[in-house]
């Protein structure tokens, strides 16, 4: 690979983000499957409150950076800082107390559970009564359900749908399970949110909501977003970085600009 | 009036039966092993407490409290070095593991308390000198460890559906048996949940061990594995993973035994319990009120 661009390092990160901690720092991280390198060498830097993307083609290994993000799988090589914190040796419990929460390319909400119940088990963690306080339901389970019951809701809201919360989640049309897991994933209270193709199976109009209240949900929770997108108008409207990914190496990086100009990025993924 | 006497002694032994099926319905539903060792933790509980009152001369309440306690440990202490490890294993392994661990514990117990039977005396007393009610001038007489196993049977079914829905752990419980990778991701300790649902399940099993033997006196090694076979039988019958389906699958499956008994044969009535299972595998496979699986393609 002689001909490879040179990649800016940190080029687009955000002014007001200049200076401080990123919250990720990804380096020389790779996995291995028996041989095949599925991503290798692959270099992020995601700032406090940036919106960043990862595109490329299919199968370019853009759901396994999220799998080693999230230590769905432990990567063979590199470091991935979270907020500055080493997560070596972290699990995937750990990993999500540390800060790190996701979507899924394809739903995986618990479907025969009612939408409230759903963002609740991402409060799991935040939720402070124990098994038997539950039990014996002491005054603290009544006050920290009311207090969850509350902030549910309140999340539920961005998307204005709290008055589904009663429903199954797996009775929702498909837009609201893709919101939903979203809230889902915010309920965990993150620093780095990372939303799996949030446009995907949605219309023009549906994606336009979703691109403003991607941006409210970063303004009003000041966490950083990094997203995999195949609608380029997404990911070009909303994106402040944008990591090309292709073969599991990364192959350009840059402002939405930068990278859509980029001939390797045309030649490999955008087409001429 | 015999009928009314059956139909009272069927619900009883099906609530035994039924409390014994939520510890497999449970465990299905969350870690998706069938336990076959859950049987031999009634028998267990079932010693604990003979022992604690009969040889100690611990209250009966106290008997039951330890037997449980003590159950909830062999429960989790099982499930770490028999299952976990076998969590990435196929389900056959795990399956005959327990089969194994089945007839380890039937064996421990042979060897710490030989396989001479214990005559078990129940931890229900008696009031005023008498052990049982005496209904319609005494035509019907209900005897009070019927009355209390029924009791608590519906007391630990609507505890345990409220713990399942209403609290966190339970929810947790909920989503991990739906999904276990997302459920982790979620910062779900699945681990934990897997290692709650046996606890839950095996003190649950000493309860069902002690008003069993309360019922049915004669304690040996052996004890556990029958009715753990049928309240087996009970958690197919009405759904497995399914709480509701465990007490409802329980429940008839008691009747149905205690009615064949009564008015078929003796001999056959374990082959009736059997056969009626088979009928209604045959017409509606996922039992009584389990949920179709459809297979993502």
């Amino acid at each position: 690979m002689g001909n490879m661009v040179p990649i800016p390092s940190k080029g687009y990160m955000k002014e007001s983000d200049m200076g401080q901690t990123p919250v990720l720092e990804a380096t020389h991280l790779g996995i291995e499957f028996g041989g095949l390198k599925a991503v290798d060498d692959f270099n992020i830097t995601v700032g406090r409150t940036e919106i960043a993307g990862l595109i490329g083609p299919n199968g370019a290994g853009k759901t396994t950076v999220f799998n080693l993000l999230t230590k769905v799988y432990q990567p063979t090589h590199g470091t991935i800082l979270l907020d500055g914190k080493d997560t070596h040796g972290m699990n995937a419990i750990q990993v999500n107390k540390a800060g790190i929460a996701r979507t899924f390319q394809n739903i995986r909400l618990f479907s025969s559970l009612t939408v409230e119940e759903n963002v609740k088990l991402g409060m799991h963690n935040h939720t402070k009564y124990s098994t038997l306080e539950g039990i014996l339901r002491m005054p603290k389970y009544w006050q920290e359900e009311k207090r969850t019951h509350e902030r549910a809701l309140e999340l539920l809201n961005i998307f204005d749908m709290a008055h589904l919360a009663d429903h199954k989640a797996g009775s929702l049309p498909y837009g609201a399970q893709r919101r939903l897991e979203i809230v889902r994933a915010l309920a965990t209270e993150p620093k780095l949110l990372l939303l799996d193709e949030p446009a995907a199976g949605m219309n023009p109009s549906e994606t336009e909501e979703l691109m403003q209240n991607v941006r409210k949900i970063r303004d009003t929770f000041q966490i950083a977003i990094l997203l995999i997108e195949h609608d380029m108008q997404f990911v070009t409207g909303i994106c402040e970085g944008i990591a090309v990914l292709n073969y599991g190496k990364i192959i350009a990086k840059g402002t939405p600009q930068e990278v859509i100009n980029n001939p390797e990025v045309i030649r490999s993924y955008l087409g001429e | 009036m015999e009928f009314l006497f059956n139909l009272i002694s069927g619900i009883s032994l099906g609530s035994i039966y039924a409390i014994i099926a939520l510890g497999y319905t449970m465990v299905y539903g969350i870690a998706k092993m069938l336990n076959f060792a859950h049987g031999d933790v009634i028998m267990v509980g079932a010693y604990i407490c003979f022992f604690a009152t009969m040889r100690f001369g611990m209250p009966p309440l106290a008997g039951v409290l330890l037997s449980m306690v003590v159950c909830t440990m062999l429960g989790i202490i099982i499930e770490r070095l028999a299952y976990k490890p076998l969590r990435q294993a196929p389900a056959l392994a795990v399956l005959i593991t327990a089969i194994g661990m089945s007839y380890f514990l039937q064996n421990s117990a042979q060897l710490l308390w030989t396989s001479s039977p214990k005559v078990f005396q129940s931890v229900v007393g008696t009031i005023n000198g008498q052990t049982g009610l005496k209904l319609f001038d005494g035509a019907l007489s209900v005897s009070y460890v019927t009355i209390v196993t029924i009791i608590v049977c519906v007391i630990i079914m609507l505890a345990l559906v409220t713990f399942v829905n209403k609290t966190k752990t339970g929810k947790a419980m909920r989503a991990v048996s739906e999904d276990k990778g997302a459920a982790q991701l979620m910062g779900i300790n699945v681990n934990t949940t897997i290692s709650l649902t046996f606890a839950i399940g095996s003190a649950l099993a000493a309860v069902a061990g002690v008003l069993l033997c309360s019922a049915y006196p004669t304690l040996v090694p052996t004890t556990g594995a029958m009715p753990g076979i049928k309240a087996f039988t009970a958690a197919v019958f009405g759904g497995i993973g399914s709480i509701p389906g465990a007490l409802i699958g329980g429940i008839l499956l008691g009747i149905i035994e205690i009615f064949a008994k009564a008015y078929i044969t003796t001999q056959l009535s374990d082959a009736i319990v059997f056969a009626v299972l088979i009928v209604v595998l045959l017409v509606k496979p996922t039992g009584l009120l389990g949920k179709k699986v459809s297979e993502k393609v």
